[in-house]
């Protein structure tokens, strides 16, 4: 909403506030002023001139030649290009010294060989943006009435000494789209009063109900439609003032009848429309809902296809009008207007807000509706309209006003006792304070015994509850008058749950293991969605996605890792280490929310450590990214109970991928990926990892049990096995522990062979295994009873043979 | 023969104090105390001596060889002592050069300032509540006060899924989740961190995903003025102890009365800058009263209860903090952004 400081002052004493103070004190108090804009762009000396000559300039078609009597002495010679300059106009002469927008300063010149002595300015050139340049002077001056007094202020006709503030509205405060619910919200920040406008309404002696009929059939829709007839109008420009006014409030001026209707919906915030009486069409108005496939050409020349779900204005047949967001062009005001009928009615918010969405049509008039309007002021505005069309259309008013009400009027009555008010707060509020603020508000109340009875005023239609009216105290009191306090009560510490606790440890793991935090989006695209899923679901697709690339909800963090890996690596960072920690999301059926599954991923590529000048250099591989996930799981105390099992998975190397499970149930793979799918990314050798972090984090794993120090020496023994190059050292591995009993307490893999020295199809796998006994020294001969059990075990299961 | 023993021993000590290494150190030993030395020598002449002179003899050549002994051994260490040096010496390291690097990753930055968050309301008594990203319109829009058409729903465009089923646009759900899991029974004090979407075309300043962290507190008797109260504790925690915070009357749906919360720039202090656009004030929050209809349709007496909320976005803390010009560089995960924040 765009506030002229001028005009505000009709309804409001604003001495001794300058508009900036203005602006700071309804910021204040509640309404964000975005700006203050003073709409004179630096001019000075421009005055209204009298054209009392016009010929053309005798060297140049374009130009004329003017004498414009601009009220100091002779005429001055003036060369204009405007192609609308002519002979008895009104217009703004920039005198020679005068200054406009751009610092540019006027001087005596010659144009052509013809003295010129200053310049006829367009509104364009005082500033003023074209769009709201009324249509006819879009490209030429502009033509003042003919009673402006020649030598006067220009910028004074035109409001451009005014200053025009931006109020940011928040939905509930739809009551200051408009001047006198500014005017009353300034009045209750000064505490001064308001004035209404007064209405001079003079009705001839016919009766409104000769001309025209309405009925309702949308009462719901529609619960208020009124409406006046104003006869014999001329059309014709609105006196500058209203021009002036629009202009400052960013509508383009149109025409008188066009501009009063505006005018009303600036000033009382209800919208109006005026129609062709003539070309209604017939005698009658019809609301309803439309028919299904009714159109309408509405007056920007569109035809649109209505719905039931849309409310037209018809004349008994026809949509006249898309109700409370546009005309129709059929019965639209014209030049050749005589007869106009005014509506007023009030619309439901809801049903406008429909057909704005529909016919993606947003006007002042809906945005009104579609916030609220206040019903108590309709038939005010269109006494108003009525009236300010007889005076400035040279218009009859007829008498009487049809009407169709089915409105319930509902007095919004709050009461509150000054101790909620205070409890509320936390403040000492005294019951005069309270008293003064309402009264400032001009709400109508009665206090009783600290007891509040308050009549809401219907134009605050925000206000229904008490704390609506806490609010009002609290921000005409002042914010900055509320102490601060801490809440009262037992004070329990805070804490992390045990899940929330863990979440943060592993993160910091696996930092501390050398990976950055990384956060993708969770929107992803329909291929990507199900790319290397734990478990696939059906893709969850928004109804109205911004883009193909963000319309499906992501069933893995791998893709979006990889994309982050391919972004670094396009910008010539090759080395990455990414993990993420996010939610996947697991369809449930269509009517049920998905299972939000927190998952942990991890993305590895380029050189993992390089030390180069002591000559270390060592690329990412498998068994870097394993270590990364062991240990994660040796954070969680997990690690004797997840087993990796050589797997198979789309879009990772066939022989490079394993599934990891946990107490036998599959939570993760890691694996490298597939080269194919390594280049749609543009990577290089790079390898992921994805964990159900749920299943991670909620298994038990009980308290730290400490258990003794070792008093008694230890004996290792180690063997190198030769199996078939199929088995895996896990399963030898499981074997030894299990055959090893007791007394093995660990078992360390120390060398892998395969090569010339072994029969073809063979390997080796070396291990060296620790015996200890906490009670007591062992003998070589116990622990070679038991080395010979594991050797015997090996040899059975896997057909393993002692290297020699 | 004392003469002798003199002799030998003024003899043997200079050549100790000119051999130069233990090699020639250990030829002195062996020449003057070996067994075929001359001190040796002339012990086995001690026969000629009479009884008398014998012991006196004696103790003279034992003296003779202990001031020789000790004069080996003292050169012995002087020279040990110059070997070490001289092996130590060789040894030398350039310390220029680079360490073996110790590789680490570190916290995401919204993450650096969400768990700071969190860490300075645990401290004040609230635990953190999350909740599904994937909301019900109801949790979303209408258990806060939103009922289906109501104007505000324009404020947060949103991506729905079906009618009923929404990208959550705010954390606020989790809140009314947990309010409706009290049963009417307060306290709740909590904090809801999580992610949040809305339909906004990525650029330098929006992004269709983003991250919010709410508080909500519900008890008997729990004033405006302890809002106040608790934001300036985490604003002064949060951005210096010197900060200051003003409310500006503001609208929620879902909170009555509502205010804008802002914080003393913490970049100039309040004098205005460009950080503060010259206002000296900084908009971190948005607060309120909880709206009575949200505390009724959570199952709490709302005569009974009270409470407040607030939310913020530590994507906007971050930008502030960090200095950082665009929101996208949270979401693109570029290593040389990320590694900025590696420190504590
Ligand atoms: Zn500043």
């Amino acid at each position: 909403m765009f506030v002229s400081y001028k005009w505000l002052q009709e309804y409001v004493d604003l001495a001794g506030i300058t508009a900036k103070e203005l602006a700071d004190r309804i910021t204040k108090a509640g309404i964000e002023v975005e700006s203050v804009e003073v709409r004179n762009k630096g001019i000075q000396g421009v005055v209204i001139g009298h054209v009392l000559e016009r010929e053309q300039h005798p060297n140049a078609d374009k130009l004329s030649k003017c004498f414009v009597d601009i009220g100091e002495g002779e005429p001055v010679q003036i060369i204009c290009g405007a192609p609308n300059v002519a002979k008895g106009q009104k217009v703004a002469v920039a005198k020679v010294g005068a200054v406009l927008p751009g610092n540019f300063k006027i001087k005596r010149a010659k144009l052509r060989g013809e003295e010129s002595n200053g310049m006829i300015c367009s509104l364009q050139e005082l500033g003023v943006e074209s769009k709201l340049v009324p249509k006819e002077y879009a490209d030429g001056i502009f033509v003042f009435p003919s009673d402006a007094p020649v030598g006067a202020d220009a910028l004074q006709l035109l409001y451009l000494d005014d200053e025009v503030l931006e109020l940011s509205l928040t939905p509930n405060r739809a009551d200051c789209l408009n001047m006198i619910g500014v005017a009353y919200e300034v009045a209750a920040i000064l505490g001064r009063s308001v004035k209404l406008p007064t209405i001079e309404l003079h009705e001839n002696s016919e009766s409104v109900h000769d001309y025209i009929s309405v009925r309702v059939d949308a009462p719901e829709d529609n619960p208020l439609y009124a409406g006046r007839i104003v006869k014999d109008v001329k059309i014709g420009p609105s006196p500058l003032w209203m021009q002036a006014r629009l202009m400052a409030a960013g509508i383009r001026p149109h025409n008188n009848v066009v501009d009063i209707t505006n005018y009303i919906l600036l000033e009382y915030g209800q919208p109006l429309h005026a129609f062709d009486y003539d070309r209604l069409g017939s005698k009658e108005i019809v609301v309803r809902r439309a028919k299904a496939g009714e159109t309408i050409v509405t007056l920007d020349d569109v035809e649109r296809t209505l719905t039931e779900e849309h409310l037209v204005i018809t004349n008994g047949k026809e949509p006249v009008a898309l109700a409370g967001v546009m005309g129709g062009a059929n019965s639209e005001v014209c030049d050749e207007t005589v007869n106009v009928f005014i509506e007023a009615a009030y619309f439901n918010g809801a049903t406008i807000r429909q057909a704005v969405k529909d016919h993606g049509l947003r006007s002042e008039s809906s945005t009104r509706f579609e916030k609220g309007i206040d019903p108590a002021r309709t038939k005010e505005a269109l006494d108003r309209a009525a009236a300010l069309m007889a005076e400035y259309a040279s218009g009859e008013v007829v008498g009487g006003v049809v009407e169709v009400n089915t409105l319930t009027k509902k007095e919004v009555v709050v009461t509150i006792t000054l101790d909620r008010i205070n409890r509320v707060l936390g403040t000492t509020i005294t019951k005069e304070e309270v008293a003064g603020i309402l009264t400032n508000l001009q709400f109508t109340f009665t206090e009783h015994d600290g007891t509040f009875t308050i009549t809401v005023p219907s134009r605050r239609a925000d206000i229904t509850i008490e704390e609506d009216i806490i609010e009002e105290v609290a921000r005409l009191y002042g914010y900055d008058h509320l102490p601060a306090t801490l809440p009262i009560g037992e004070a329990k510490p805070g804490k992390l749950t045990p899940y929330q606790a863990k979440r943060r440890h592993v993160r910091r793991y696996l930092e501390d293991a050398g990976l950055f935090q990384a956060i993708t989006y969770s929107l992803t695209n329909e291929a990507k969605a199900t790319m290397f899923a734990l478990e696939t679901a059906t893709p969850i697709r928004l109804a109205l996605p911004m883009s193909e690339e963000r319309s499906v909800l992501r069933q893995s963090l791998v893709p979006h890792l990889l994309e982050a890996a391919s972004y670094n690596r396009a910008r010539q960072v090759e080395n990455v280490a990414l993990y993420e920690i996010g939610s996947v999301y697991l369809a449930n059926g269509e009517h049920e929310l998905p299972n939000e599954k927190e998952r942990l991923a991890g993305v590895l590529t380029g050189v993992w450590h390089a030390h180069l000048w002591q000559g270390e250099k060592k690329a990412v591989d498998f068994y870097v990214a394993k270590g990364i996930v062991d240990g994660l799981f040796a954070l969680l105390g997990l690690e004797s109970r997840i087993e990796y099992k050589q797997a198979k998975r789309e879009y990772l190397h066939p022989g490079r991928t394993a599934d990891m499970l946990l107490d036998g149930k599959t939570i993760g793979f890691i694996g490298q990926l597939h080269p194919n799918v390594q280049k749609q990314f543009d990577l290089k050798e790079t390898y992921v990892f994805e964990l159900d972090l749920e299943a991670l984090l909620k298994a038990e794993v009980g308290d730290i049990r400490y258990t003794a120090i070792p008093r008694f020496p230890s004996i290792t023994r180690d063997i190198a096995l030769v199996v078939d190059e199929h088995i895996v050292a896990g399963d030898l591995e499981r074997a030894i522990i299990e055959a090893g009993g007791e007394l093995l307490k660990e078992v360390t893999i120390f060398d892998v062979y395969k090569g010339d020295r072994l029969p073809e199809g063979k390997k080796s796998i070396a291990f060296s295994l620790r015996y200890y006994d906490p009670e007591r020294t062992l003998t070589d001969e116990e622990v070679t009873n038991v080395h010979e059990q594991v050797i015997k075990a090996v040899e059975q299961q896997f057909g393993a043979t002692l290297r020699a | 023969m004392k003469e002798r023993l003199q002799q030998l021993q003024q003899e043997a000590l200079e050549k100790i104090e000119q051999a130069n290494d233990l090699k020639a150190l250990n030829d002195v030993r062996v020449a003057y105390l070996g067994k075929k030395g001359p001190i040796t020598e002339v012990l086995r002449g001690m026969g000629a001596l009479s009884p008398e002179e014998r012991p006196i003899m004696g103790a003279l050549v034992n003296d003779v060889r202990e001031a020789i002994q000790r004069a080996l051994e003292a050169k012995q260490a002087t020279l040990e002592q110059a070997e070490v040096e001289k092996k130590l010496a060789s040894e030398a390291i350039d310390v220029t050069l680079p360490g073996r690097p110790i590789r680490r990753g570190n916290h995401h930055p919204l993450t650096r300032v969400i768990e700071e968050i969190e860490d300075l309301f645990i401290g004040m008594g609230y635990t953190i509540a999350e909740g599904p990203e994937v909301e019900q319109d109801y949790y979303n829009f209408e258990a806060l006060n939103l009922p289906k058409g109501h104007p505000a729903r324009d404020m947060q465009d949103s991506f729905y899924i079906t009618e009923e089923i929404l990208l959550r646009t705010h954390t606020s759900p989790v809140q009314a989740r947990t309010m409706e899991k009290h049963q009417g029974r307060g306290p709740v004090k909590i904090i809801c961190p999580g992610k949040v979407y809305r339909r906004d075309n990525d650029d330098a300043t929006h992004s269709h995903q983003f991250t919010q962290i709410e508080g909500l507190v519900v008890d008997e008797n729990i004033r405006m003025s302890d809002l106040k109260g608790t934001l300036r504790e985490f604003a002064r925690k949060m951005f210096g102890e010197d900060r200051d915070i003003r409310f500006r009357p503001s609208f929620f749906p879902f909170t009555e009365p509502s205010v804008e919360v802002d914080v003393s720039c913490f970049n100039c202090g309040g004098n205005g800058c460009s950080v503060c656009k010259g206002t000296g004030w900084i908009e971190i929050l948005g607060a309120g009263m909880v709206h009575p209809n949200v505390l009724e349709m959570a199952g709490f007496d709302s005569k009974k209860y009270t409470g407040f909320a607030f939310g913020m976005g530590p994507e906007r803390i971050a930008m502030l903090k960090y200095g950082i010009d665009d929101i996208r560089h949270f979401y693109q995960n570029d290593i040389r952004f990320l590694q900025q924040f590696h420190r504590v």
